[in-house]
């Protein structure tokens, strides 16, 4: 980094005792208990799935993984850490320190995923791969562009929409493979890095809003404005970076409607509304099954067209049913 | 405050039962919901624009009494459980807790509508499927953070039909 490190001008003792936004207590607690280490989930059980890997298909899952541990090294070691000079209060400044070690934890879990299933040689062409893509670098660029701004809430709504929108064309591939009953318990390890990624986009969407109400409507109209407009940019490059990724197993429309759900979900976190029309995010279900096995079509009672909703038999309950 | 919002204060009220008391607010509105700090399922809410009622944010808040059957809409932040396939835990708002300790709120309850995020998983709107088992109602909806246009037509399309049905059951 060329220019000097900004750092909060004065600090305190943290008071856990003294809250000044439940918020942050709450999205605490809830980090904390989903803390996880890549080394507890059994990688080493998908070496022979991984076998079963076409040559191209395992380097396109290389390259995905190279993509994803590049932004969890620019959330952990840029991105999250930015956002501490503008948190207002000390509790805030807290949660972000455990968003940027969590995103260390990611990035260092796609590492455990390597070892386990490729040789050396093959990691280092991936590394490579990421360094010499074009739309890759420029994806990391972008943020860390506006990361090094100096809007706080402009900063907000980059890093909202690196973790909620620019993970999801890697993300995409291992809930394919996990779909089709292969690598599942690396999908399982990245299942646990989508939940994580929810928590801080929900979060620091959060205080992005908290801070729009300190502001006048002309600011936030420019907000708004910004926000879509840099929503468009990354969109554009995304795609560009889909189908270098995906052409070659003809999987690139598939993601995009990944990539579009995804933009709606990271613009409602900013509490905006949603881009995309629905028939441009009807995402493969097989491929939303894999992310949330409750998400399937029952989920809508109203059209008549779930299936398994079975109403149980009646049994009165007590009040002691209610400790929940 | 939603559309049409009808709250009023209990005590000096005609006596609808024992469970009141003084200070609970009460609501006539077949829509009940609870939304957090974050707001996002009050503004699906608001969204509907139909009258609903919020179950109160402080937790230590008298809780609001039901008066009719009604929908509730809640949202999950995800469970707890540490690794995919363990039990969640915590799913369900202490607010919403409360409101369903009360025996009257509970025996009008209907149904459950809930507001989630697919990347917690088999956590997803967890908290509506917890509530629908206890209470043996049916989940109707479930949609992501604040809902899109869509989910908005199809949920006030639903509950017009949904009451229109359960007027005609008997009693």
């Amino acid at each position: 980094m060329t220019e000097k490190l900004k750092l909060i001008d004065q600090v305190q003792a943290i008071n856990w005792n003294r809250i000044q936004d439940d918020k942050d207590v709450e999205v605490w607690n809830r980090l904390v208990n989903n803390f996880w280490l890549p080394e507890k989930v059994p990688l080493s059980n998908d070496v022979q799935s991984w076998n079963t890997l076409t040559p191209e298909e395992q380097q396109l899952t290389m390259r995905v993984f190279t993509g994803l541990t590049l932004l969890d090294t620019v959330q952990a070691t840029v991105g999250a850490v930015s956002l501490i000079p503008d948190a207002l209060t000390p509790h805030e400044e807290a949660v972000y320190t455990n968003i940027a070690f969590m995103e260390s934890v990611h990035a260092k879990s796609y590492s455990s995923i390597f070892s386990t299933l490729a040789s050396t040689k093959e990691i280092d062409e991936a590394f490579r791969w990421s360094t010499e893509n074009e739309n890759l670098q420029r994806k990391a660029h972008i943020v860390t562009d506006y990361y090094r701004g100096d809007d706080p809430l402009k900063r907000k709504v980059a890093s909202t929409l690196l973790e909620s929108f620019l993970f999801y064309s890697g993300f995409y591939l291992p809930m394919y493979w996990s779909s089709r009953a292969k690598l599942t318990n690396t999908a399982d390890l990245i299942r646990l890095i989508i939940r994580d990624e929810a928590v801080h986009g929900y979060y620091i969407g959060y205080k992005f809003q908290r801070g729009l109400e300190t502001v006048s409507e002309e600011r936030r109209q420019e907000l708004k404005d910004y926000t879509y407009e840099l929503m468009y940019e990354l969109y554009e490059n995304e795609v560009q970076y889909t189908h270098d990724l995906y052409d070659g197993v003809g999987l690139a429309e598939d993601v995009k409607k990944f990539l579009h759900y995804n933009a709606n979900k990271a613009l409602m976190n900013l509490g905006y509304e949603a881009m995309f029309p629905s028939t441009l995010t009807d995402v493969n279900p097989a491929i939303l099954s894999a992310l949330s096995p409750n998400a399937d079509e029952n989920h809508d009672f109203f059209s008549g067209s779930g299936s398994s909703y079975v109403i149980g038999k009646a049994v009165n309950t007590e009040d002691e049913d209610w400790d929940f | 405050m939603t559309l049409g919002s009808v709250i009023t204060e209990a005590g000096a009220a005609t006596g609808t039962g024992a469970l009141q008391t003084p200070g609970n607010p009460v609501t006539n509105d077949d829509l009940v919901y609870f939304t957090s700090a974050s707001g996002y399922t009050g503004k699906f809410a608001d969204k509907l624009e139909r009258p609903a009622s919020r179950i109160p944010l402080l937790t230590s808040a008298p809780t609001l009494l039901a008066q009719r059957p009604y929908v509730l809409l809640l949202p999950t932040y995800g469970g707890t459980a540490a690794q995919p396939g363990a039990a969640a835990k915590g799913a369900v708002p202490k607010q919403v807790i409360k409101f369903l300790n009360v025996e009257a709120n509970r025996a009008l309850i209907r149904g459950v509508i809930g507001a989630g995020n697919t990347n917690f998983g088999e956590n997803y709107c967890l908290a509506a499927d917890i509530i629908a088992v206890k209470c043996k109602v049916p989940v109707l909806y479930r949609f992501e953070l604040m809902g899109t246009s869509e989910d908005v037509a199809k949920v006030n399309q639903g509950l017009e039909e949904f009451w229109t049905h359960q007027s005609q059951k008997p009693a």
